[in-house]
């Protein structure tokens, strides 16, 4: 490896990537997308990093080890379905708070989408601690 | 009932308070905690007044709304006896147990098992639903395994816990099942419900399934022949839980069972033959078999099922005579037996041994443990004015007077009771009175306070039941009579009825009784070389089953661990295509004929692409062509996702198939070059296979897409997606709302299997 217009672009595209992904998990709950395929998407940048560079730079570009993430991931949607619980509601229930700005439509934020990002997480996860240690060995 | 329901309750959270209480209190914990049984022994004093009278009380919490089971209880007589009993010897064992164990480093987990089980106790005995019933039923099995393994370090103790959890256990299997038949006969789960319907179920096609598995779970809790062997064993328990689980109250269970349920299903032929006869064939053979055991403990264990044996006899006779001297027999035997079990706990205490050729002569250095040990022996050879001489004379009653059999059971009764005469006076009276054969291995003292308490009360009891056995015939013992033969008569307990047969019988078995105690040695030296030979004993079968158990486990797993994954791939296929395939080829009412005409042209050439590819994947030699020919098919079936309107599957497709072939391709770079190992013969075997778990998919596809049996979910989650999810994208508000908890599922299986990688992958590494 070590290409260097591989290097280039792949800052350029690295960034893009990760940006796109989170466009496309915010937007899952109305368009296509969501939290599975913007991990999908997030794997994919930091493969194509590791691909350029090395495996070891992956992993600190990523800061925490992937099954750091895996349990961090876990545990939002875990901890999503809880809140309701703590409600007295059945497990998982979603619930929704929506801003509103003048002379725009109100944004709704709602424990499924923090329960999304929890899949996002584990999603990148698994992805990257299974290709990583392939690609390690 | 409020008052004693929420009381019982508390005793589990008492229990699990129970080694942080001990922590804190030390030595007093035994007194402190049998505070608790105490006030329930007095709740149900103050209850015992209208249930004398021949009312019913009941209380029920919701406990499982979803399957119909409420947390019900019900006191009639019959669990208000079971119930006085637990709660009382409970106070008594608390207390003993504190001086028994004194010093022990566990003795707060103990008191743990110990309250457990009492909590269980009384809750089985007071469940008025079928399926409470059973979870009771199954923790007193459960707690008394932790009982009887209390001495973990020991073989024998956790040998003996897991043959009695293994008996009883398996009973409970049969219980559970017997249950789910009789309340599915019944309608419902409440016991207090049925109890006066016996005629239909009696009369129903699956009584005679539901006899056998009840009966199963009663004679395996109660010890009866040839399910005995699990309580001489479990005689490794420390004393107090000899004396309270294994005398007094657990292995009594299955008698309460019986009890319980007789009303409903006893008075027909099969109950009375196989009860009865289960009941004298266990009575006569561990009467006969205490003879050979010089262990004090080990010849109460087998003298208690000989006593359980009786009362399941009775139980099965079920006349009115039988059921009174059921009810007499198991307070006199409750109340003497739990007594010389602390006795013979108190004489292991104090002298080091409990092997009845080196006791004698302790009376005068244990003179309170002596007086209460001579009661309770008196009360157990059926002396008058004992509450036992009682009991016996219920018991001849009841056997001369049987329906059928009568003077085969009156003469087994009498054989049983001339040697109960005699284990009264090996256990309870010659270790005190009786010659002194020598030193023992401690200097023999008086027991502390806590240790004689326990058999002094019990003793008193066996004496005041005798004197007022006219009033605890109106009371107690008849509404104890009334819940099971569901009619009210006088009792008419008395320690003079005249010069009866019984009475004759009485001093008959008393005389034959003096005859065993006096050649017990050349009675004993018999039963040993008259035991069966070691190879048809009932212990040997229980290790033949282990055994038996133990091979076919190791040999399935021989067999389906082999280790390669594709004889796991083979099996898993395999399976699956019989158990799916077989139901969708012989079920054929489905219309799955396709329709050939209904297609656009660029469908068609993405299919033949699909083919393609695949064909190329199936036949290259090169890895990385297979690799990508593998690609072209996921992406094919990405664009038909697409074509067919479905963004988010397509999305997800592109992505995984990308990441897929940079995973092989980083892979094969390790591989050594690509050589056929297999020959033809298994290539079109695994051909065969692949073909027909194609077939089976696209078979499912096919029937799956061409019935509709409910009205299609999705018109209800398009129309409610906004309203209700505040999302528009249904495939999203899908999985992360009105399925999240799939989801919640599917993400934790990829977790596992991201462990599952890194284990494999890493972890072995660190072993080289």
């Amino acid at each position: 490896m070590g290409s260097l217009i591989l290097q280039t672009a792949t800052r350029l595209i690295f960034t893009l990537l990760l940006l796109f992904s989170i466009f496309i998990l915010l937007r899952g709950h109305n368009e296509p997308g969501g939290g599975f395929i913007a991990g999908l998407v997030t794997s994919g940048a930091f493969v194509l990093y590791a691909m350029a560079y090395d495996v070891a730079s992956a992993r600190r570009a990523l800061r925490f080890e992937p099954r750091v993430w895996i349990a961090i991931g876990l545990l939002l949607a875990a901890g999503c379905g809880l809140a309701a619980l703590l409600m007295g509601e059945p497990f998982l229930t979603g619930k929704w708070v929506s801003f509103s700005w003048i002379d725009s439509e109100p944004i709704k934020v709602g424990t499924p989408v923090l329960f999304d990002i929890g899949v996002y997480l584990v999603v990148i996860g698994v992805t990257l601690t299974i290709i990583f240690s392939l690609a390690e060995e | 009932m409020e008052i004693a329901s929420a009381l019982l309750l508390s005793i589990f959270a008492l229990a699990l308070a129970a080694p942080a209480i001990y922590r804190i209190a030390g030595r007093a914990t035994g007194w402190l905690l049998s505070l608790a049984p105490l006030s329930l022994c007095l709740s149900f004093l103050m209850l015992s007044g209208s249930i004398a009278a021949g009312e019913v009380l009941g209380i029920s919490y919701s406990w499982v709304p979803a399957l119909g089971v409420r947390l019900a209880f019900y006191l009639d007589g019959w669990s208000l006896l079971f119930a006085l009993l637990i709660s009382s010897i409970g106070v008594l064992v608390l207390i003993y147990t504190g001086y028994y164990l004194e010093g022990h480093p566990l003795l707060g987990r103990f008191f743990l098992f110990i309250l457990l089980f009492m909590g269980s106790m009384l809750g089985l005995v007071l469940a008025d639903n079928l399926f409470v019933l059973f979870v009771f039923w199954e923790l007193t099995s459960i707690s008394s395994y932790f009982l009887i393994g209390f001495d973990s370090k020991r073989d024998a103790a956790r040998a003996a816990a897991l043959q009695a959890l293994l008996v009883t256990g398996a009973g409970g299997l049969a219980l559970l099942a017997g249950l789910v038949l009789l309340g599915q006969i019944v309608g419902g789960a409440e016991i207090s419900k049925f109890l006066d319907g016996g005629e239909a179920i009696r009369a129903h096609g699956l009584y005679g399934p539901i006899l056998c598995l009840v009966l199963l779970a009663a004679f395996t809790k109660s010890a009866q022949v040839p399910f005995h062997i699990w309580l001489p064993n479990a005689m490794e328990a420390p004393t107090p839980v000899s004396a309270y689980l294994h005398s007094a109250t657990m292995v009594k269970a299955g008698v309460y069972l019986l009890g319980r349920l007789s009303p409903v299903l006893g008075g027909t032929d099969a109950w009375f033959y196989t009860v009865t006869a289960a009941g004298a064939l266990t009575m006569t053979l561990a009467a006969w078999l205490t003879l050979r055991q010089e262990d004090l403990k080990r010849i109460l264990a087998y003298s208690t099922i000989s006593a359980l044996g009786a009362l399941v006899m009775l139980l099965g006779i079920g006349t009115h005579e039988a059921v009174k001297g059921a009810v007499v027999f198991l307070l006199a035997h409750a109340l003497y037996k739990g007594g010389l079990f602390l006795v013979a706990g108190a004489v292991d205490h104090e002298t080091g041994t409990r092997n009845v050729k080196q006791l004698g002569g302790l009376g005068r250095a244990m003179p309170i443990t002596a007086s209460a040990a001579l009661l309770a022996a008196l009360s157990m050879a059926a002396i008058p004015p004992l509450l036992g001489f009682i009991g016996k004379e219920a018991l001849y009653e009841a056997v001369y007077r049987a329906e059928s059999a009568a003077l085969p059971l009156t003469a087994l009764a009498v054989f049983a009771s001339m040697i109960f005469v005699n284990v009264a006076a090996v256990t309870g009276i010659y270790p005190f009175f009786g010659k002194k054969p020598g030193h023992t291995p401690k200097h023999p003292h008086e027991a502390p306070v806590g240790m004689w308490l326990g058999p002094v009360c019990l003793a008193a009891l066996s004496l005041l039941g005798g004197f007022f056995a006219p009033f605890l015939g109106d009371t107690l013992l008849a509404a104890a009579f009334t819940s099971i033969a569901r009619e009210k008569i006088d009792l008419d307990l008395a320690l003079w009825h005249g010069w009866t047969f019984t009475l004759a019988l009485s001093a008959f078995t008393l005389a034959g009784g003096w005859l065993v105690f006096v050649s017990r040695d050349r009675l004993g030296g018999l039963a040993s070389t008259l035991r069966l030979t070691s190879r048809w004993a009932p212990e040997n079968w229980y290790a033949l089953i282990l055994q038996a158990l133990n091979f076919t486990a190791s040999w399935q797993t021989r067999i389906l661990q082999n280790g390669y994954l594709r004889y796991y791939l083979f099996t898993v296929i395999i399976a699956t295509v019989l158990a799916v395939g077989f139901p969708l080829a012989i079920r054929s009412e489905f219309d799955i004929a396709p329709q050939w005409t209904d297609f656009r042209f660029y469908e068609l050439a993405l299919a033949v692409l699909i083919l393609l590819a695949t064909l190329l994947a199936t036949f290259t030699s090169s890895r990385l062509a297979a690799v990508i020919a593998l690609g072209v098919v996921g992406y094919g079936i990405a664009l038909l996702f697409i074509l067919f309107g479905a963004p988010d599957l397509a999305m997800t497709q592109f992505l995984v198939e990308t990441l897929m072939v940079i995973l092989f391709v980083s892979v094969f770079y390790f591989l050594p070059r690509f050589v056929i190992f297999s020959n033809g013969l298994t290539r079109s075997r695994d051909a065969l296979v692949a073909s027909m778990a194609g077939a089976l998919m696209g078979g499912i596809t096919m029937v799956a897409t061409s019935i509709q049996w409910h009205p299609p979910i999705s018109d209800y989650l398009a129309e409610n997606s906004l309203p209700l999810a505040h999302g528009r994208n249904i495939v999203n508000v899908i999985l992360v709302d009105f399925r999240g908890l799939d989801t919640l599922g599917e993400i934790t299986v990829l977790a596992v299997a991201g462990a599952g990688v890194f284990a494999l992958l890493k972890l072995k590494s660190s072993k080289d």
